[in-house]
């Protein structure tokens, strides 16, 4: 058992960081989105083979360890800079397509997910298909020459900035729910798309609706085999919680510093009651990041990420909850006006529970596959 | 970086485990509990194994090991809930080693090595230590008072054997008449002493977790077994989630301790806390989801829940440490004086 960085990881951080310094794009603009801002930053971050840390070299990525690529996400975050912004398309869809993509998808889709020229969005939550994925309504039928799309996404991140959607479909509705199913790659500025942006609590638009009337997506552009979307999705879904805790858990410690900053200047930093909370949120974002750290080591053994990769997600989502939380109870008006730093985040924080997996479904995840708990029948409650 | 353990851990932790699960099985540990004792023939098998000198250094007696293996050892013993004094002796053991002087060392270390002299260590409050675990046959007592350790011999103290709910171990009320100051570093002691507690804490609660799972499986209410209702599946999830916090947590300080000293008091103070309220939590649970059966002398869980509040009690409440924590963290001094 070693903590430290090996001397190849410790080169990397190293390399990461001055080049990080040399060639900081300065503050993230606040108020709006700053879209176009995160698209320049990905491109010098790919201009400094940095944009697909991730990725294989065969693919122009660094074929980075899975240590490595924590570390890009605690640096950059330590720098206070954002991941890049087709993140769906870096984390998402180019390992879904390397590993289930035909040559003539890989050679047309991949390159431009890293340069940030087309940008990914995610297709998979419906109204009535969130926690019960396999639910899915969204229609595909057969036309000639493709797949004629009909029906409704949500929560669909950065969808009105998006090329490409990784889009789950209906195509067997005889068949047993999770057998039905297919992966399409469809192209968001086809006729019959139309894109509404979600306003969520915090007051942004941050998520959006898509409705599809009659879509097309070619037969070229469907992901694996018809009706084998459910494991194509898998794929996707099993890269979904890898990695992201090693940004969220540095940015905790940064907001908790930032916390203790402002307890000081309040003069209460010797109350023993706000001690205590303050240490135990230390506590636990330092135990985030030792777990994280557990199930890296673990993968690079395994190869896959286990069932215990929902502890890190569980976490990290109730321990950012539990930091803004104490900074309202402490700071008042400062953690409460709408302008505040603090006010974004506590209720921001809310939806970190429910996003990528609701922390009820993880439990589901580590009773069944972790500790062996028998699952209870569909239908068989009393 | 690599959080796995080694060959030789895993080697460890598996000896350990394989053979308390013959020589420290809960009939056993019952018996102890029920007034028979220790089993003074395991005391002498660990000591053969080379166990009790396993955290000391070669040239006083031990076998040189890092404060991860003396861990190990520790999680496996509480996992077991054996009756020993393994632990005591252990954080004797560490606090000497980096506290006393080379003189205090060497009349010491070797006794606490080969378990003929052994020792036992807590804070105290006025020169009188509450719950002071094994001092009853202990050769030396480490006793901490603010930022301040003594080391008397037996003869030197008043030792009045108490009786606590956990009756697992035995624990005295001790009053010092004398002793000798170390003077060396207290805080390293200390803090390697406080990952080794959070071992046995760790192991605890993974025993109270395997033992609830197995249980909720078997367990029929309205035909079918009550793991299924998302009430009880959910809380044997949320004790997966604090063992495994505990165990982050206490292998993260123990490297602390063996390559990243700087790092070890924010680290150790981790630890004790998080592996405290950890055992606490799953043990507490434990009983829940155990229903009625939970609640009988008959059952096992308890002993864990007991032993999990006496282990919890020693070197500082998790309140205390993330006091320090909370200090470390914003660069405030004296960090150990919040834990006297």
């Amino acid at each position: 058992m070693d903590l430290t960085l090996s001397s190849s990881e410790l080169a990397f951080r190293d390399e990461l960081r001055a080049w990080l310094v040399a060639n900081h794009p300065g503050p993230v603009p606040g108020d709006d989105y700053g879209f176009e801002w995160r698209r320049d930053w990905q491109r010098k971050l790919h201009e400094g083979g940095w944009a697909g840390v991730w990725w294989p070299t065969e693919y122009g990525g660094r074929g980075a360890s899975l240590i490595e690529q924590a570390i890009f996400s605690e640096e950059i975050t330590r720098q206070r800079l954002p991941s890049p912004v087709n993140v769906l398309g870096i984390m998402l869809a180019g390992p879904t397509l390397m590993v289930h993509g035909t040559d003539e998808q890989k050679t047309r889709l991949l390159e431009p997910i890293l340069s940030a020229d087309e940008i990914w969005c995610q297709g998979f939550s419906e109204p009535d298909a969130g926690s019960d994925f396999a639910n899915v309504q969204t229609r595909a039928e057969k036309v000639d020459g493709g797949w004629s799309i009909t029906g409704q996404k949500v929560w669909t991140s950065i969808a009105h900035e998006s090329k490409w959607c990784m889009l789950v479909a209906r195509t067997d509705p005889d068949a047993p729910k999770h057998k039905g199913l297919t992966y399409f790659v469809l192209d968001m500025h086809v006729d019959g798309v139309e894109v509404r942006p979600l306003r969520q609590m915090t007051g942004q638009a941050e998520f959006n609706e898509i409705f599809f009337q009659n879509a097309f997506v070619p037969d070229d552009m469907v992901l694996g085999d018809i009706n084998g979307g459910w494991g194509v999705a898998m794929t996707t879904l099993m890269n979904e919680r890898s990695g992201l805790a090693f940004g969220m858990q540095v940015a905790m410690r940064q907001n908790l510093d930032e916390l203790v900053e402002q307890v000081r200047d309040r003069g209460l930093i010797d109350d023993p009651y706000l001690l205590d909370r303050i240490g135990g949120l230390y506590a636990r974002t330092e135990v985030l990041r030792l777990t994280g750290y557990r199930g890296l080591s673990k993968q690079q053994h395994t190869g896959v990420p286990g069932p215990e990769g929902s502890l890190p997600k569980w976490m990290s989502a109730e321990t950012n909850q539990a930091i803004s939380e104490l900074a309202a109870d402490v700071l008042g008006a400062d953690a409460l006006l709408q302008d505040s730093a603090w006010a974004y985040r506590v209720q921001r924080s809310r939806g970190n529970s429910i996003e990528g997996g609701t922390t009820e479904i993880l439990k589901n995840i580590i009773a069944e596959r972790v500790l062996g708990l028998p699952r209870m029948k569909a239908g068989a409650a009393t | 970086m690599n959080f796995d353990l080694d060959d030789d851990q895993r080697e460890i932790k598996n000896t350990a485990r394989d053979l308390l699960a013959q020589r420290s099985r809960f009939e056993q540990v019952r018996h102890a509990a029920e007034g028979g004792g220790y089993d003074d023939s395991l005391w002498q098998e660990l000591v053969a194994l080379g166990w009790t000198g396993i955290g000391i250094d070669e040239d006083h007696g031990g076998v040189g090991f890092g404060v991860i293996e003396v861990a190990l050892l520790a999680e496996e013993l509480g996992y077991a809930v054996t009756p020993s004094r393994f632990l005591a002796n252990a954080m004797a053991g560490l606090v000497l080693s980096n506290a006393g002087s080379e003189e205090q060392k060497r009349r010491w270390l070797p006794g606490i090595a080969s378990g003929e002299a052994p020792g036992t260590i807590a804070y105290a409050r006025d020169g009188v230590a509450e719950l002071v675990p094994d001092a009853e046959g202990a050769a030396v007592i480490v006793l901490v008072e603010s930022d301040r350790a003594t080391v008397v011999e037996a003869g030197d103290a008043t030792i009045e054997t108490v009786e606590t709910i956990d009756p697992t171990r035995t624990y005295a009320r001790v009053t010092s008449n004398g002793g000798e100051t170390l003077d060396g570093l207290l805080e390293a002691g200390l803090d390697r002493a406080e990952v080794v507690l959070s071992a046995e804490l760790t192991g605890i609660a993974q025993r109270a977790l395997e033992l609830t799972v197995a249980y909720v499986k078997e367990r029929k209410q309205f035909g079918q077994p009550v793991a299924v209702f998302q009430a009880v599946s959910h809380g044997c999830a949320e004790m997966f989630l604090e063992t495994e916090s505990a165990r982050s947590a206490t292998y993260g300080a123990a490297t602390a301790a063996d390559s990243d000293p700087e790092n070890l008091p924010f680290a150790a103070s981790i630890a004790k806390a998080t592996a405290a309220e950890a055992a606490l939590r799953v043990t507490r649970k434990a009983i829940q989801l155990h229903g009625g059966i939970g609640f009988t002398w008959e059952a096992d869980v308890h002993w864990l829940f007991k032993r999990a509040h006496l282990d919890a009690s020693q070197l500082g409440r998790a309140h205390e440490h993330r006091v320090r924590i909370a200090r470390l963290a914003a660069g405030l001094g004296k960090p150990l004086e919040a834990l006297s």
